[in-house]
């Protein structure tokens, strides 16, 4: 007889322990399929471990995959604190990496200081005029955002797609060398974001403008009456609505906000690593469902999602290195499945406890 | 009566129920016997809805025993209680809305009608109207229950009882809901259950009902069994302090200083719009002078919410208007209502009077989180916010928490501690209060009067929105009594009686 009951309290140590615990059990679970598929756990996960965090490149790459998670996650954490649901970070992500793209190339390569700025505006107008759809429709029709949002990630997939491969538009590159398989115009050199060098460890500009956004956050729904309200139309609508809120203002500037974020992680994508509107390679990452995740697991706290994004970048990125001849991708796969499965589900122990009660004589005999 | 003749329906003992934190059940001993009506009787958080839920298979006790009729069980779910024909009429009805009465008299029922594949509604309805007809409970069988009223629900409830022949029928305040002529014909009802040799457990605050319906009563306090006594031999003082364990006031008129000046309210020809279309409020005229007590009296559902909330611009009003002190508001913006000096206890205060999971200081500044108290700027002065929260939970002796804690962990007294001692720190001229004690025990429900007549002193208009009679005898000076969103007689306090105002509330406008 097992039994499922919701705590009451929460300690606080249990936001440790638990996902510590959910780790040893994923290694559990994982050290059964490798045994089963003839592969030695111990070894693995070493080069698990080193391949995401170790090395000097390794790490660089981890810190490339972690960035563009960074925005997706805050991007779901923002509306989620208020109880919406922006599933659209991926749409709104290439929505930024498209208007980011748009602004590199119309200001060519003599703009100066120019390019970078007008960049990160242009992404953060992008993202955030695609979450105003769903936004207005929330706002004043109570559609769910959870739809809208959802639909636009298709949306703009295609768009991505028809900008490069269906059209003759501004951002494909219609050079002769391009005319065999369709690409995008590479972005002149003046777009390219700046990156800070750390004895050998290189930090992309995103990476750094993430964990100022991170703190960013923490401080508009900490320190704010903005936050404040966030939080009371979160928790109770009708409360907000008892003492005077602007709910419907707020539904706006949170999922605008939210795409804002999604929409600086793709101008990043293309300033920072891509240089080049790069329809196979954004919704290959899956960012924005993968930023989801992220918060999730960050519990929506800004600098949890920092560190959660860069343990999933590492994660993400060793498996690159780990799949070879002697080990298939989907056993990659399957490994991060199950660290992904145990840390989501062990979520329900911070709230939940279970417990076996006794059963007592008269029960036994029933 | 003399219990010895009678066999024992239901036996609990010892029973023992631990939620982290609370021992809500500390060894409760009860027995109820066939044929009678037993009254459970306690203050908030004595312990009465767990041993309710314990009985209906909700709960499993820690510890302790549950015999019927002599045997032992264990029930691991609540349809094992049910299968035991224990059926309980809730506070808030367990009724699905849009279907028909028929429909929720089968609804669960797994054994009869309601398992089979084809349900024969004709069958079902014929089955209900002869129940309705031997237990004089009108009732339309093949009526949606969004249809009905909240008295008509409740009626649906016990018909789903004895559609389900139960042997042991909870029911957990029922009159709150109803007009005092409809408490009595539900008390007439019961009485003819209990005549067949049904057990009735009825839980209630209310000492004159518990006098008049029921044979025994027993009284929890802090999860124990205080007593079990007849009901003939007790009187409401009794009850009441074996309740509260000590000597209580009965809840009397008190005069309060009259200091009743210029009109702060005024409410002119309001219309609303209610949540399922179709109007709620009807043309409603109101003035509340500064100083004044006014209740609003009706039975539950008949536009009092709905004026509440247009009053203070939560809800648009569709026509008429809405002035305080003489400046007559916009409408439909509560900001608006708050600017101009109209404070709201709502009837709903876990989920509209605070952000429960939000803390107790944050909910203190829930309105003047715009004010230079609260805020610099976009920015919030946390310190500043938690010290006032910390001088209100003094001032107003809040218990159970200090300023972070979450609201939603307080007691309903405290709670509404909370709501008054920000709604007070506003220095409103206009309060517009609803149902402010319901479910609230003794003690708090004088601390709440006593803040009431404060206000009132201080120079205050009141406007109080309840379904509790005795209160409003106790704090109005004048009563308008609500049916149908419309203000069907307005009588001085000191000369309205119980009967005058029931049958007002029941749409008898003859009544003089």
């Amino acid at each position: 007889m097992i039994r499922v009951e919701r705590r009451l309290r929460q300690p606080w140590w249990l936001t440790i322990v638990v996902p510590v615990g959910s780790l040893v059990v994923a290694a559990g679970v994982m050290s059964l399929v490798l045994l089963a598929t003839h592969h030695a756990p111990g070894p693995t996960f070493r080069r698990l471990f080193d391949a995401a965090f170790v090395g000097q490149d390794d790490l660089n790459n981890t810190i490339v995959s972690a960035t563009p998670l960074i925005f997706t996650g805050l991007c779901a954490a923002v509306a989620f604190r208020m109880q919406l649901f922006n599933i659209g970070g991926e749409g709104q992500l290439y929505a930024g990496s498209i208007t980011g793209a748009l602004a590199g190339l119309l200001l060519g390569e003599h703009s100066g200081w120019l390019s970078v700025p007008l960049m990160i505006v242009f992404g953060a107008l992008g993202g955030a005029a695609l979450a105003l759809i769903p936004g207005i429709l929330r706002a004043w029709f109570s559609t769910s955002e959870i739809i809208t949002s959802l639909m636009l990630n298709y949306v703009l997939a295609l768009v991505l797609n028809y900008l490069i491969f269906d059209s003759h538009s501004y951002f494909r590159d219609l050079s002769p060398e391009a005319a065999t398989f369709p690409q995008g115009k590479i972005l002149p050199a003046a777009a390219s974001w700046p990156t800070f060098d750390l004895g050998g460890i290189v930090l992309p500009f995103g990476f750094l403008a993430g964990i100022v956004l991170a703190l960013v956050v923490w401080v508009l729904y900490q320190r704010t009456r903005f936050g404040f309200e966030v939080q009371v139309i979160g928790d109770s609508p009708r409360a907000a609505r008892y003492a005077g809120m602007r709910t419907r203002r707020k539904i706006l500037a949170v999922l605008a906000l939210s795409g804002l974020l999604a929409g600086l992680g793709g101008a990043s994508q293309t300033g920072d690593f891509r240089h080049v509107l790069d329809p196979r390679g954004l919704p290959a990452g899956n960012y924005g469902y993968t930023g989801i995740v992220v918060a999730a697991l960050a519990r929506y706290n800004p600098f949890a999602i920092v560190v959660v994004a860069f343990l999933l970048g590492g994660l993400q990125n060793a498996g690159y290195t780990l799949q070879g001849a002697d080990f298939p991708s989907g056993l990659v796969g399957v490994m991060q499945g199950v660290i992904l499965f145990c840390a989501l589900g062990s979520e329900l122990l911070v709230r939940y406890r279970v417990r076996f009660p006794r059963l007592r004589p008269a029960e036994a005999a029933a | 009566m003399t219990d010895a003749a009678r066999a024992s329906a239901v036996r609990l003992s010892g029973i023992v129920k631990r939620f982290p934190g609370v021992v809500a059940n500390d060894g409760v001993d009860f027995e109820a016997a066939e044929g009678e009506v037993h009254a459970l009787l306690g203050e908030n958080g004595a312990g009465k809805s767990t041993l309710s839920n314990i009985l209906t298979g909700l709960y499993r006790p820690d510890e302790g025993e549950i015999r019927l009729y002599g045997e032992p069980v264990s029930f691991a779910s609540p349809r094992d209680a049910l299968d035991a024909r224990i059926c309980m009429v809730h506070q808030h009805f367990r009724l699905v809305e849009p279907f028909t009465v028929a429909e929720n008299v089968i609804l669960g029922d797994h054994r009869g009608e309601g398992r089979k594949f084809l349900v024969h509604p004709s069958r079902i309805e014929r089955r209900v109207a002869e129940l309705g007809e031997r237990y004089r409970i009108q009732v339309d069988p093949e009526a949606r229950v969004w249809q009905l009223s909240l008295g008509e629900q409740q009626r649906v409830e016990i018909l789903k009882a004895l559609y389900r022949d139960a042997r042991i029928l909870i029911l957990d305040e029922p009159t709150a809901v109803l007009t005092p002529q409809e408490a009595e014909s539900l008390f007439a009802t019961l009485r003819v259950m209990a005549g067949e040799g049904r057990t009735v457990i009825f839980i209630s605050h209310k000492l004159h009902e518990v006098k008049a319906v029921s044979d025994r009563v027993t009284v929890l306090r802090a999860g124990k069994t205080i007593a079990t006594v007849d009901t003939a031999d007790a009187t409401p003082r009794s009850l009441a302090s074996l309740m509260v364990g000590r000597e209580v006031a009965a809840v009397e008129r008190q005069e309060h200083e009259d200091v009743r000046g210029e009109p702060v309210l005024e409410v002119a020809d309001l219309w609303a719009v209610g949540d399922r279309g179709g109007d709620a409020v009807r043309g409603v005229d109101l003035t509340v002078r500064a100083g004044e007590i006014v209740a609003i009296a009706g039975v539950a559902g008949n536009g009092q919410r709905e004026l509440a909330e247009t009053i203070t611009g939560m809800r648009p009003p569709s026509r008429g208007s809405v002035a305080v002190a003489g400046r007559t508001l916009r409408g439909g913006d509560a900001r608006e209502a708050i600017r101009a000096g109209i404070a709201h206890v709502p009837e709903d205060r876990l989920h509209t009077g605070v952000a429960p999971s939000l803390s107790i200081a944050s909910n203190v500044v829930l309105k003047s989180y715009r004010d230079a108290i609260a805020s610099a700027g976009p920015l919030l002065r946390l310190r500043a916010i938690r010290d006032f929260a910390a001088s209100l939970i003094a001032r107003y002796d809040v218990r159970g928490g200090g300023p972070d804690a979450p609201a939603r962990l307080l007691s309903g007294g405290n709670l509404q501690k909370v709501v008054l001692a920000r709604e007070f720190s506003g220095e409103p001229r206009v309060l517009v209060v609803a149902s402010p004690t319901r479910g609230l025990d003794v003690a708090a429900i004088e601390t709440v009067h006593g803040y009431l007549r404060d206000a009132a002193a201080r120079g205050v208009g009141v406007l109080l929105i309840s379904e509790d009679l005795d209160e409003i005898l106790a704090l109005a000076d004048r009563i308008a009594v609500l049916y149908e969103g419309r203000v069907v007689g307005e009588r001085d306090a000191e000369t309205a009686t119980v009967e005058d105002l029931g049958l007002l509330m029941a749409g008898g406008e003859a009544a003089a």
